[in-house]
């Protein structure tokens, strides 16, 4: 403890994580690992719906817009469209119309995850080799088993990325979550009068960790996930550039 | 539990509720009327949103650049540079924020450390992609001709890379409008102030957050127009 104190706030902050106090205001117990559990759990709750409803959207039409080299225009507007609304801006645009509440905050948080799935998905199956399509369809496959046995699992690092930048996303914003009335991590952040600035901090840390934690495991998820021959080199997805030639005997 | 930061955050920036019950104000609508007639009050928080992007963007760029020069020789450096920058992306900016406030305190500081960190992955990935992209035989020949390692570098490399460099100063320049708009947290203003400050209030989110997609757009077209300027050859060739 003494290690702690020297520490500072920060000392203070990782105190709180581990042992409940009595809130400044009095009255409310605040603190310890069971309260910072159930923050973690909820923030992860809404994080894991906002992606799972956002792939359920993004994915199948990224997959199919690629497969048919279409729709180009769509995915990077979508992109660019999304980048440009910030996420505060996109979470008071949901309260101010649509109100409060968990299925609001979702909705706000799946339209913020679309995106980079939707165009790491097209972007995946468009920069599959022209050449191994045609060797597919070759032996026969027909156009569904060309996305399903040779498109998808060549898209899936690009697809895992998208899924990476979207749920650290989520898990970013999930924080501002307890203005729209769903209670996060975010709330001994913003409620800084309950929790004090050791609480604040002690959330900041939790919700730091968290963000790395999922970009480190998806990061592995990405890499198991790849095709074995595909994790050396992307040969069969980028084609290397042209070896210079040198053709002697041949006037330019 | 909600209020105290409220009042906190959006200090100076309260409506005047005095009107009747009935009005719009008074109902959270979306008000014309109302949006003309306080417009001005956006003016102040929209300059200092423009304040902490750009200088976000300027420096972000500066080091970027420089570790991008750096690493582009000495390949051995892009791992770790990415690992590092990656890790200061990944952890959310409102969690950094609160990170940096013992050390830094409330204030521009702390907002502009966390901004830089953010734009830093970005453009650093993008100019080393922009280097490798180009093609070898653009180099051999101007070696060819006897430019020296710095001629090629700024007179062959870095102006083909100027597309590629110039993509990714558009994604952190609208990535840092965003994460501007949380700035006021750390106390350094910004759009995010008036915003945060009445949420329930439709004019209000409108302007403000307007004004921040706007201001994305600007930014971003700002870029592309710069881009443009500095690679004459792409439009010539059409």
């Amino acid at each position: 403890m003494t290690v702690l104190a020297d520490l500072g706030v920060f000392g203070d902050a990782i105190e709180l994580l581990f042992h409940a106090q009595e809130s400044r205001t009095g009255g409310a117990e605040i603190g310890g690992p069971g309260q910072f559990l159930e923050l973690t759990g909820r923030h992860l709750l809404l994080t894991v719906t906002a992606i799972l409803l956002a792939s359920a959207v993004a994915l199948p039409l990224g997959l199919a817009l690629g497969h048919r080299r279409r729709g180009g225009f769509l995915a990077i507007t979508v992109s660019n469209v999304g980048r440009a609304v910030p996420s505060l801006v996109l979470i008071a645009l949901f309260v101010a119309f649509l109100g409060v509440g968990f299925t609001n905050v979702a909705l706000a948080l799946t339209l913020l995850a679309i995106p980079p799935i939707l165009t790491n998905a097209y972007v995946g199956v468009t920069q599959v080799d022209p050449e191994v399509l045609d060797a597919a369809r070759g032996q026969g496959l027909t156009e569904r088993q060309v996305l399903r046995q040779v498109e998808l699992p060549l898209a899936l690092p690009l697809i895992f990325a998208g899924l990476r930048t979207s749920t650290v996303n989520v898990i970013a914003t999930a924080t501002i979550a307890p203005v729209a009335g769903y209670v996060t991590l975010g709330d001994p952040i913003i409620s800084q009068a309950v929790y004090g600035d050791a609480g604040r901090l002690a959330a900041a840390i939790v919700v730091a960790l968290l963000a790395i934690v999922a970009e480190l495991s998806l990061g592995a998820a990405q890499r198991a996930a790849t095709p074995a021959p595909l994790r050396a080199r992307t040969r069969l997805v980028r084609r290397p550039r042209a070896p210079i030639l040198l053709r002697k005997g041949t006037t330019p | 539990m909600i209020a105290a930061p409220l009042a906190q955050a959006g200090e100076g920036f309260v409506r005047d509720r005095s009107g009747d019950a009935g009005s719009c104000v008074a109902r959270d609508g979306v008000c014309p009327d109302w949006i003309a007639d306080n417009l001005d009050r956006y003016v102040d928080p929209l300059l200092r949103h423009v304040l902490l992007t750009v200088v976000a963007l300027a420096i972000g760029f500066a080091i970027a650049f420089a570790l991008g020069l750096l690493a582009h020789r000495r390949r051995w450096l892009v791992a770790p540079i990415v690992q590092v920058t990656g890790i200061l992306y990944t952890i959310p900016s409102l969690a950094l924020f609160f990170l940096l406030l013992p050390l830094t305190g409330r204030g521009f500081l702390t907002a502009e450390i966390a901004l830089v960190s953010y734009t830093l992955l970005i453009i650093f990935r993008n100019v080393i992609a922009g280097l490798d992209g180009v093609p070898a035989d653009a180099v051999d020949a101007a070696r060819g001709m006897g430019l020296t390692d710095r001629e090629v570098l700024w007179r062959v490399e870095l102006p083909l890379a100027v597309p590629e460099i110039a993509a990714g100063l558009r994604i952190a320049a609208t990535t840092t409008v965003g994460l501007a708009s949380l700035a006021f947290f750390a106390g350094a203003g910004g759009l995010g102030d008036p915003l945060y400050a009445d949420l329930n209030f439709k004019s209000n989110v409108l302007v403000a957050g307007g004004l921040c997609v706007l201001l994305a757009i600007v930014l971003d077209l700002a870029v592309l127009a710069g881009q443009r300027v500095l690679t004459p050859w792409t439009r010539v060739a059409r």
